[in-house]
């Protein structure tokens, strides 16, 4: 089919202001949040409804054309560039609330929903939606589901994949599935675990039920700032060690916090302290001030230069805004950044940190360091300048070697971003052949031609005979495939009647 | 699989910008994509398509310099489109000026293509013709006042004459205040002295259209202010402040406007600059940016910058007397993106609502998202324009009887949506509301 042919029909589908197919209106959506590898999508589309994304994916998947769903773009790894010159599917419009349970703690979002908004559409009645990405006033909770998104408050609270209980998906042959259940466990394999975090490469999601919860009652902010960055690690571990679990602890260096300085969010932090600490406790009241005074305490103990309880909600807010917008601030300090999301044991700390500030004087690139340090999530930020020949590809070789370290201590390559196509290569830090193999086995049941955002998420292993045969077999016997029938609702039955 | 490298400076490919005071790499080259603008922009909220979002735009914008795309309806249409109402920048923590961006493409535009059609004939009557002379922009309000008085509005109503009329012009024409006899430049003093002790000296900027259709206004912040300590001067030389024209792309005719202004300003002994309409504000502040390439003008139009304050700006920053009477009313502000997210000014007319005796003031919630008024905009794009002011008279409070707001383009697009809705909300400058009870006060 060629491209004409196959904008006629997507527009006869979704109507010709739902469909972006000239060059010049693709421009727009040759990456996502991670810039260093870009490229054209054949068409842009804009369903609103999950049978419109049902319409659409059958019709690419019956003449082999490849598709991705994308949200708000807001990606740092490369999951919703269209590197295959994919039909890009925008789940932008599909952005409503549709039903609130506020008895049985649910709600159920369209996939472009933000993640922000539901905490404001549901504050009335005193609960939240406890994932919050720095991206969250942007991001949706379709890409949060997709990329099984983290936040400053997942150290208690746990990532998405907690929060998530069900979804409905348009398989990449445009089967409607549900998976999950309501409430309780789901029966049979854990399919929602799968789904959460599988990067858009098993199917879209269309519409998505969640957990909410209660606002706790009350919330204290502790702002410690350090003359070394071995003190507020130490500050870190002995608040866990304590038994406390905070709700959030993060970490930002100098060079992070000069650049957050320079933006509308200023707090106004010392240019010669070496770290600040942000730590926020919740729960009861009386709970939660002690707490607080604990943890005053156990900065103190570790040589704290000052430390601070936010004194009104407008100070702390300032404080998150700080904190959640020093990705974006980057942009004052530098013209490219390319932000890298190891985890490492909160022990080591200290230790990596000092690895990584080797690299960055090797590669002659600067880093800037934010970090969940609660979860041992770090975020080196490593600055570039894509103008200069080979600076980009510099960064990515640094990005990796960074990635290196953390694997070498026993941490991970991603906390929360995703693998997307920027840490393909990185996957086989942690995985051998047989594991990688065991990963695209399970992608071909789902997604068997490989046209749903294909290339990303798992890298093809070097000895890829029998995962070729297993697809081949796969494609060939569609009997597995086809288990995926349209079939009984696990869903609310109230969403049911909603819908 | 290799990792492909983004190296567009190796493509050596010339920029589809041409013309003089293009939008410069220093405005775009900050933009690192992170997506925080998106959920802010009024025509993405509406249309969720990138190419109508701020990093879609500066992404575009920066194609075009880079020359991977022509200066073609891809670029001119989400350049267009834009309200340039700079809620992105309130949240961008990289500090992109989309706005200015925005103003520098539609430069380019204007040079590449003087606006053709209907908008072209809208553009040219008030950008060129108009608004850049004062005289003239008197007539048309004397001829509204005409129309108004002589009964002819009521005959060309009845008569169904309004029909030919597109459907914005028509409810602008009937939600039209009365023009008033005089013009505030022509019926107030040149120097009108203060009460009390003198704080500084204020020279009134008192507008265009503002000075048509709303002259009173300017006469109640010329009352205010005196009231509160400043000596008020009306500089009669001052002309249109060129903000229609930056919005439209007709950079050199607002700079030979802005030159106007700056000499005649300069040369008076004011300490401050007072506006009271939140577009031109913030054109008067942003007159230095005009001037980026003429060093003479550039350092002028810093002097001239630094003085200027919104009204409401300006009684905080003097400080001012709460008033003494009461003005019983039920109130919510609208913040004018103008004034929010250009000029950044949002506490200060709130704090002096609030210092009223027997005022109430509601929050709307999103307040600060822009009513679709944005210059011309409501003209020139009624549908998005449309879309905009419905969603903003959704968000208007139960039981509130009056909008406030620090803008007459906003006053106006408001006052139709209160015409839609057939309520009898009143639409009102924040300053008339303190007048009003500096007013009463002296009654008592
Ligand atoms: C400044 C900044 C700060 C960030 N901070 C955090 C953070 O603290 N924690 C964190 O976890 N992430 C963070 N991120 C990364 C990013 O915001 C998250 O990964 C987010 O979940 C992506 O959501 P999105 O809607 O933008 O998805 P997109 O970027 O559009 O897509 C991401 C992936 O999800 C897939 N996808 C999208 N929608 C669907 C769907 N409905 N069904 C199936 N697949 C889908 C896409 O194909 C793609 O692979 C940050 C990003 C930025 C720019
Ligand atoms: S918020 Fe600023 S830096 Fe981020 S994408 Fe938008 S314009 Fe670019
Ligand atoms: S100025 Fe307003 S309309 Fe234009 S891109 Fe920014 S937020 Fe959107």
């Amino acid at each position: 089919m060629d491209k004409l042919e196959m904008v006629r029909e997507l527009t006869n589908i979704l109507g010709p202001n739902r469909v972006l197919y000239k060059e010049h209106q693709l421009l727009a959506y040759d990456c996502d949040g991670y810039v260093a590898q870009k490229a054209r999508p054949k068409a842009v589309v804009f369903p609103v409804t999950t049978e419109e994304v049902s319409r659409v994916v059958k019709l690419l998947h019956e003449h082999q054309i490849p598709f991705l769903p994308r949200g708000a773009g807001t990606g740092l790894s490369g999951g919703a560039t269209p590197l295959n010159g994919e039909v890009i599917i925008s789940l932008a419009k599909m952005d409503r609330l549709l039903h609130v349970d506020f008895d049985n703690m649910r709600a159920v979002v369209q996939p472009g929903h933000i993640n922000l908004q539901l905490t404001k559409k549901i504050a009335g009645n005193g609960c939240y939606y406890a994932p919050d990405p720095s991206s969250q006033s942007a991001c949706t909770i379709g890409g949060n589901l997709a990329e099984n998104a983290g936040g400053s408050h997942c150290l208690k609270y746990g990532v998405t994949t907690n929060h998530i209980v069900g979804a409905e998906i348009v398989l990449p042959n445009g089967n409607i599935v549900e998976v999950g259940s309501y409430m309780g466990d789901s029966l049979g394999y854990d399919l929602i675990g799968l789904i959460v975090g599988s990067e858009g490469t098993l199917g879209i999601a269309t519409a998505i039920t969640v957990k909410i919860l209660k606002k706790p009652e009350a919330v204290k902010t502790v702002m410690a700032m350090y003359d070394s960055v071995e003190d507020a690690s130490n500050t870190v571990s002995d608040v866990i060690s304590s038994g406390i679990i905070p709700a959030a602890m993060e970490m930002m260096d100098q060079l992070a916090m000069q650049a957050v300085d320079k933006s509308n969010y200023y707090v106004g932090y010392p240019t010669d302290i070496a770290a600040v600490l942000l730590i926020e406790v919740d729960g009861l009241a009386a709970g939660v001030e002690e707490m607080a005074e604990k943890i005053v305490h156990m900065c103190q103990k570790h040589h704290v230069r000052m430390v601070k309880v936010a004194e009104s909600d407008a100070e702390r807010a300032l404080w998150w805004s700080s904190r959640k917008m020093a990705f974006g601030a980057m942009g004052r300090i530098s013209p490219d950044y390319l932000v890298q999301d190891g985890v490492i044991p909160r022990t080591r700390l200290a230790e990596v940190l000092a690895k990584i500030a080797d690299i960055s004087r090797e590669s002659g690139l600067r880093i800037a360091n934010v970090f969940h340090a609660g979860d041992g999530n770090l975020h080196p930020l490593i600055l570039y300048d894509g103008r200069i020949p080979g600076q980009t590809k510099l960064a990515q070789e640094t990005g990796s070697a960074v990635l290196k370290v953390c694997a070498d201590v026993g941490g991970s390559i991603t906390g929360e971003h995703g693998v997307g196509v920027e840490k393909l290569e990185e996957m086989r830090f942690l995985f051998n052949d047989a594991e990688l193999q065991a990963q695209l086995a399970i992608r071909s049941v789902f997604n068997p031609q490989d046209l749903c955002n294909a290339g990303k998420l798992v890298p093809k292993p070097s000895r890829c005979v029998e995962v070729k045969r297993a697809q081949q077999l796969f494609q060939a016997e569609q009997a597995v495939y086809d288990g995926f029938q349209e079939h009984t609702s696990i869903l609310s039955p109230a969403y049911k009647e909603a819908k | 699989m290799a990792k492909a490298e983004a190296d567009v400076s190796l493509l050596q490919l010339e920029s589809a910008f041409k013309w003089p005071d293009a939008p410069d790499e220093d405005k775009y080259s900050v933009c690192v994509h992170c997506g925080f603008c998106l959920e802010v922009c009024p025509t993405y909220q509406q249309l969720g398509d990138e190419n109508q979002s701020p990093r879609g735009r500066v992404y575009l914008i920066k194609s075009a310099s880079e020359g991977l795309l022509p200066l073609d309806e891809s670029v001119i249409d989400p350049v267009f489109q834009c309200l340039d109402c700079r809620a992105c920048e309130t949240v961008c923590p990289s500090g992109v000026q989309v706005g200015a961006l925005i103003e520098e493409a539609r430069g380019q535009v204007f040079y590449a293509e003087p606006a053709k059609g209907m908008k072209g004939a809208v553009q040219k009557l008030f950008l060129r013709g108009i608004f850049p002379h004062p005289n003239r922009l008197k007539m048309v309000g004397k001829l509204t006042r005409f129309y108004q008085k002589s009964g002819l509005q009521a005959v060309s109503r009845k008569s169904g004459l309004l029909k030919i009329l597109p459907k914005q012009l028509r409810e602008m024409e009937a939600i039209l205040p009365e023009v008033p006899a005089t013009s505030a430049l022509d019926s107030l003093p040149e120097r009108i002295p203060q009460r009390g002790d003198k704080k500084a000296t204020a020279a009134l900027f008192t507008g265009c259209v503002m000075d048509v259709v709303f002259s009173d206004i300017n006469r109640a912040t010329a009352r205010v202010a005196t009231h509160n300590g400043l000596e008020v001067i009306v500089p009669k030389q001052q002309i249109c402040c060129g903000a229609l024209q930056v919005h439209a792309g007709d950079r050199e005719q607002a700079r030979q406007m802005a030159k106007h202004n700056i000499d005649v300003f300069l040369a008076s002994d004011a300490d401050y600059i007072v506006i009271n309409a939140a577009g031109c504000g913030a054109a008067l502040k942003e007159y230095p940016e005009l001037f980026r390439d003429d060093p003479f003008y550039h350092e002028k139009a810093e002097q001239f910058s630094a003085r200027v304050r919104d009204i409401s700006e300006l009684l905080v920053e003097v400080g001012f007397e709460p008033p003494q009477a009461e003005v019983k009313r039920t109130i919510t502000y609208h913040d004018a993106c103008h004034l929010c997210h250009a000029q950044k000014v949002r506490s200060q007319p709130r704090q002096i609502l609030r210092s009223i005796p027997g005022v109430t003031l509601v929050e709307m919630p999103n307040s600060d998202r822009c009513c679709g008024s944005a210059g011309i905009y409501n003209i020139t794009h009624p549908d998005m324009a449309g879309q905009l002011l419905e969603r903003k008279m959704d968000d208007v409070p139960e039981g509130v009887e009056c909008i406030a707001m620090g803008n007459p383009g906003c006053m106006m697009q408001i006052m139709v949506g209160v015409h839609r809705r057939e309520t009898d909300l009143d639409v009102l400058h924040t300053i008339e509301i303190l007048d009003e009870a500096y007013r009463r006060e002296g009654n008592e």
